[in-house]
């Protein structure tokens, strides 16, 4: 027992000063986007897990705060998940894409339609189409599927089709899953969910001919997608510890945890 | 020795109350903010919730009725089936009947939410579009039926010891001067344990108005005005729903809404604490 004891407590002290091997202090301040929740905190974790001591803060404000602060210079590293304004980049600041968040839009499988244009589907969200067979469906009324006021997937996603506001959703689902379980369900309902999280149970459309992939998503030409990007500012250094932090999230080493996270990496 | 563990029984008491006193100083502390902000009339009578809109709208009205719409409702279709399953339960059913039925709604007690949730969601919501031919099924009908089925179990265990607890002389005089049983079971035995039973439908009202998770799943969640067939969104799920990305006064009336439904839940309570007086008096 004792022996066991004493190897125990040798390779406790091993892992401890490996672990300070490692050690970078100080923090790491973000701050913007809520879309870019999971995919900032997955990365923070993992930054925090491989350098002990450091610190690691997220605030969500959404990307116009985010951009805001850094200019102010309240955090280190700005979240946004839209491209910067050009009188925002005049100000000093430069976005570095991180990854891309490509949004499916769902249907049930027994649904005959295959490819809808971006604006027939601003239209059909915004119930200026009412009926299936408007698009080349079966004569059956759309059902709109959509998240709750404030989710990052329904920001994206209106953001995209031009329909802040506009949306008339029939039924609003606080989670990806219901969302997909919900259109499973309907034959005739629509919906959207982040492309990453999208299951065999509903139909992927095309937008204007185009199937969601991550290769079409990288390269742009499907459409319905958006940014996330990290500001900083062009004229400061960041301090080492963000800098490390900058460096791990743009590496390759990230990509596993950002296509976990449901995004599509740029590298 | 005897002083000491008074002393202990004395503290696990004081954290219960120490609980309940936190949690409502907590919450009007934070659900009064917003309403100041909206202002009361705004808040309580807007017809419209729009938190991230522009202009941000945060009326409560459509939560409001559609909770009480709701409640109601499974009220409606809960309480008579409840009250004949512990009627006949009580007084007229088969020993092994009675125990196999017991057990069933025992068990249907014990489900969790989630699983009424689920189950309303993959069953019930795609029934009640095909039966009625409306293009989506979610909405407060739904939420009402699943509501009636959860409120069940409550209803039946407490009409059932109520109808119990009747002395079997009222029955047996009732009996000797020529009723029926039927006529005895209504005329004596409901009348006599109708404090228990009262207590047994408040209970149920109250379990209806603070279900969030499996209305969540079957109401469709939309922030309308109520009609039977119509995406609603209730007072718990107005805050379950919305909860978790929320900033600043959106986050603000989140509160004010569990302060209005905390007060709701107070009044129901006041009710029972009523009823359960009168048992004792009688």
């Amino acid at each position: 027992m004792k022996k066991i004891c004493l190897a125990l407590v040798f390779v406790f002290s091993l892992v401890a000063l490996v672990g300070c091997g490692n050690k970078t202090s100080g923090t790491v301040s973000t701050d913007g986007s809520t879309s870019m929740e999971k995919v900032i905190s997955a990365l923070g974790e993992k930054f925090e897990s491989d350098h002990s001591g450091v610190t690691f803060t997220y605030n969500p404000t959404g990307s116009s705060s985010g951009i805001a602060a850094v200019m102010e210079g309240r955090c280190d590293i700005g979240l946004s998940s839209r491209y910067l304004k050009d009188d925002e980049k005049e100000k000093g600041l430069t976005e570095t894409v991180l990854a891309l968040d490509g949004i499916a839009i769902i249907v049930n499988p027994a649904n005959s339609v295959n490819d809808l244009s971006l604006e027939d589907i601003a239209k059909i969200y915004t119930g200026e189409i009412t009926n299936w067979k408007e698009v080349g469906g079966n004569d059956a009324p759309i059902v709109l599927i959509g998240r709750e006021a404030g989710s990052g997937t329904r920001d994206g996603f209106e953001s995209i089709t031009k329909t802040e506001d506009a949306c008339q959703y029939r039924q609003e689902l606080t989670s990806t899953g219901d969302v997909i379980t919900t259109v499973s369900n309907n034959s005739n309902a629509i919906g959207y969910a982040s492309l990453a999280s999208v299951k065999d149970s509903v139909k992927v459309v095309m937008v204007d001919g185009i199937t969601p992939t991550e290769a079409t998503v990288k390269d742009g030409s499907y459409v319905v997608q958006r940014p996330f990007i990290l500001v900083t500012r062009a004229d400061e250094k960041l301090s080492d510890t963000a800098q490390s932090f900058f460096d791990f999230a743009v590496s390759k080493d990230a990509n596993e945890i950002l296509l976990d996270a449901g995004v599509v990496p740029i590298k | 020795m005897e002083n000491i563990i008074h002393g202990i029984f004395l503290l696990l008491g004081l954290i219960t109350v120490g609980c309940v006193l936190l949690m409502t100083i907590y919450l009007i502390i934070s659900g009064i903010p917003a309403i100041r902000e909206v202002g009361l009339f705004h808040f309580l009578f807007g017809k419209e919730w729009a938190p991230v809109l522009a202009e941000p709208k945060y009326g409560i009205l459509p939560f409001i009725l559609t909770s009480i719409y709701g409640t109601a409702g499974a009220v409606f279709i809960g309480v008579p089936i409840g009250f004949m399953t512990a009627v006949y339960l009580a007084k007229l059913a088969h020993p092994k009947i009675k125990s196999v039925v017991s057990n069933a709604v025992s068990l249907l007690a014990g489900i969790p939410s989630v699983v009424y949730g689920l189950v309303g969601m993959m069953v019930l919501v795609p029934q009640i579009s095909t039966l009625f031919h409306i293009p989506d099924g979610s909405g407060l009908l739904a939420a009402i039926i699943v509501l009636a089925i959860m409120i069940l179990p409550s209803i039946i265990k407490m009409s059932l010891t109520a109808l119990e607890a009747v002395p079997k002389d009222y029955e047996d005089a009732s009996l000797a001067l020529g009723a029926t049983p039927v006529e005895t079971y209504f005329r004596v035995s409901v009348p006599a344990a109708k404090s228990g039973i009262a207590t047994a439908i408040v209970f149920g009202i109250g379990r209806a108005i603070g279900e969030a998770m499996a209305v969540m799943m079957v109401a469709g969640n939309a922030p309308n005005m109520p009609s039977i067939f119509q995406s609603v969104r209730f007072l718990t799920t107005a805050i379950a729903s919305e909860m978790s990305y929320s900033a600043g006064l959106q986050r603000q009336a989140l509160f004010s809404i569990a302060l209005v439904l905390f007060l709701f839940i107070m009044l129901i309570n006041t009710a029972l604490n009523f009823f359960l007086k009168r048992e004792k008096v009688e």
